[in-house]
């Protein structure tokens, strides 16, 4: 489904993010990817959903060369991955169900349609009463929730999350990391960074690690 | 759609959803942020008065002006436009003379009508006309020349002028003068203003676009986050783009009311004064306004104008906000 082919990523300061990174994840894969931080797991991120592209190397996702992928054409990628980002990346000026709609109205889904999915994605993170709640009002945690609903609610073939238990205290962790892997049983790829070493290696998923760019753990397949 | 909603591989259903329904979801976003950016313009009453106001008033000016400039031209038009040579006759032709002379001129083939004005009956009209009975009463002297009033045939002006120079040349004639001119020179006069106007009009729309330009710049700018987010969540150009140009639209169609407005507005604040002006000169003339369908025009050009500096904003800076 994912798949780097020794790829570099050089930041224009002349820093080297990634370097020779190979690894090829499966469709209906469930994936860690651990490391410090700077070791270049957001980087990554970026490549597949297209915020950046390799400095050298190829990145294919579900078959496409995504060097083939023009201006253009990246929107309709970005629609086929759920993204839950590290610094949330909500809109603070609308209330919660607006959040999480914006993908469906992206792509241009019916309004009773876009009413059944956003409440049934936020009754699965748990915030179905907060849907008229403006984010600002939110604590941290329930901020990334509103992040993985919105990620979820258009049903990607990929999903993608960076750090999606930073803020979240451990039994809310295992809980999002256990709603992750629902998603993984009904054939999402999930791709996951995180720092929290002790709870990913309970979870029994591949894990691959980044050190200072290089894949050291978990490469190849 | 629904039915198959528990799909999990309706994340694919995007690529091949209908035609249809791809047009359905466009309109309903063309709604969405055709009211999204209403409702915003509408939140910020004072800022978007304030742009309204640039606009009507930039609009208003050269509108305002070829309206008072068609007006002009409605009173010229209705002034007789017949060009007429004045023969002022030489001071040593007598009464006789000048009639024979009259009598003559009517026989011309270029000539269509002539009347005579003996100096006394010149002078006579001119007392009742003029209201300076009085004064010319007290004058020992009649001043005035007898005049012939000619009405040319043609009413090209090089022929008219052709025989302007026979008739002077004429030893009985002291001057020929032609009646046509000033009219003329009120005419080119006008043309040069309504030039004017439309140079003004330009400039000033010109204005308007860069004014809307800025504004919905500025407007990219406050919502520059937003514009990221939706790009990363896969929002296409024209998405994004959407709830801009309807913001110009609905800064520009709110000029154009406000336009529309303030011309209606100094017509009616004008019309007491011409009235009276017009009645004191015994004519009906009514002032002409822009009417029901002009001024839909004018908001109509309005909303264009504020589409085209929505545009130029957002292609000159949508496309440098990418996810960084
Ligand atoms: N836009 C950028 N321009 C220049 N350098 C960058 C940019 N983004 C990241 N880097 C650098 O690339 C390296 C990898 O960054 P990256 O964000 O991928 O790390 P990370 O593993 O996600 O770290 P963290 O766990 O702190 O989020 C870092 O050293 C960072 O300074
Ligand atoms: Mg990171």
């Amino acid at each position: 489904m994912i798949e780097f082919e020794r790829v570099s990523k050089r930041y224009a300061e002349g820093h080297d993010a990634l370097r020779e990174v190979s690894v090829t994840i499966e469709k209906d894969d469930m994936v860690f990817l651990t490391g410090h931080s700077g070791a270049g797991k957001s980087t990554l991120m970026r490549l597949i959903m297209l915020m950046e592209r390799p400095t050298r190397g190829r990145v294919s996702v579900d078959g496409v060369d995504l060097s083939r992928v023009g201006r253009a054409r990246i929107p309709a990628h970005r629609r086929n991955i759920g993204v839950v980002f590290q610094n949330h990346q909500l809109l603070f000026d609308r209330p919660v169900f607006d959040n999480v709609a914006l993908p469906l109205l992206i792509a241009g889904y019916d309004h009773r349609e876009v009413g059944r999915r956003v409440r049934a994605s936020l009754d699965k993170v748990g915030l179905l009463s907060k849907e008229r709640a403006m984010p600002i009002t939110l604590s941290g945690g329930e901020q990334q929730r509103v992040g993985i609903a919105r990620a979820v609610v258009g049903r990607p073939k990929i999903l993608l999350a960076d750090e999606p238990t930073g803020n979240l205290d451990p039994a809310l962790s295992a809980e999002i990391m256990a709603l992750f892997e629902a998603f993984n049983q009904v054939g999402v790829t999930v791709l996951i960074a995180s720092h929290d070493l002790a709870l990913i290696s309970r979870l029994h998923h591949r894990i691959l690690t980044l050190r200072e760019g290089q894949l050291v753990g978990g490469e190849g397949h | 759609m629904s039915s198959r909603a528990n799909n999990r591989r309706e994340g694919a259903v995007q690529s091949t959803t209908s035609f249809s329904d791809r047009y359905k979801s466009w309109l309903q976003h063309h709604r969405l942020s055709a009211a999204d950016s209403l409702s915003r313009v509408i939140d910020n009453p004072l800022s978007s008065l304030m742009t309204w106001l640039v606009v009507g008033i930039a609009l208003a000016l050269p509108v305002g002006l070829s309206v008072a400039l068609d007006n002009a031209r409605e009173v010229s038009s209705r002034l007789d436009s017949t060009a007429r040579l004045s023969l002022f006759m030489a001071d040593k032709t007598t009464a006789g003379d000048a009639a024979a002379y009259a009598d003559a001129l009517a026989e011309r083939d270029d000539i269509a009508d002539v009347v005579f004005l003996s100096r006394d009956d010149a002078l006579t009209e001119f007392s009742q006309l003029s209201g300076f009975s009085d004064v010319l009463d007290s004058l020992d002297d009649n001043p005035l020349p007898h005049v012939i009033l000619v009405e040319p045939a043609s009413t090209d002006a090089d022929d008219i002028a052709v025989l302007q120079a026979q008739v002077q040349a004429d030893a009985q004639v002291a001057q020929a003068v032609l009646d046509m001119a000033w009219l003329q020179r009120l005419n080119r006069l006008m043309e040069l203003s309504r030039r004017l106007v439309q140079a003004l009009g330009a400039l000033l729309l010109l204005g308007v676009v860069l004014i809307l330009g800025n504004t919905i710049r500025l407007a990219i700018e406050n919502r520059r986050d937003e514009i990221v987010i939706t790009k990363l969540i896969g929002a296409s150009n024209g998405f994004v783009r959407r709830p801009f140009l309807y913001t110009g639209l609905w800064f520009g169609v709110g000029g154009g009311v406000i336009a529309a407005l303030l011309v209606a507005i100094a017509l009616w604040f004008v019309d007491g004064p011409v009235q009276a002006l017009a009645s004191s000169y015994g004519s009906d003339f009514q002032l002409g306004g822009l009417g029901l369908m002009n001024s839909l025009n004018l908001v109509f050009f309005g909303g264009l104008l504020g589409l085209a500096g929505a545009w130029l904003a957002v292609s000159r800076h949508l496309g440098d906000i990418e996810p960084r």
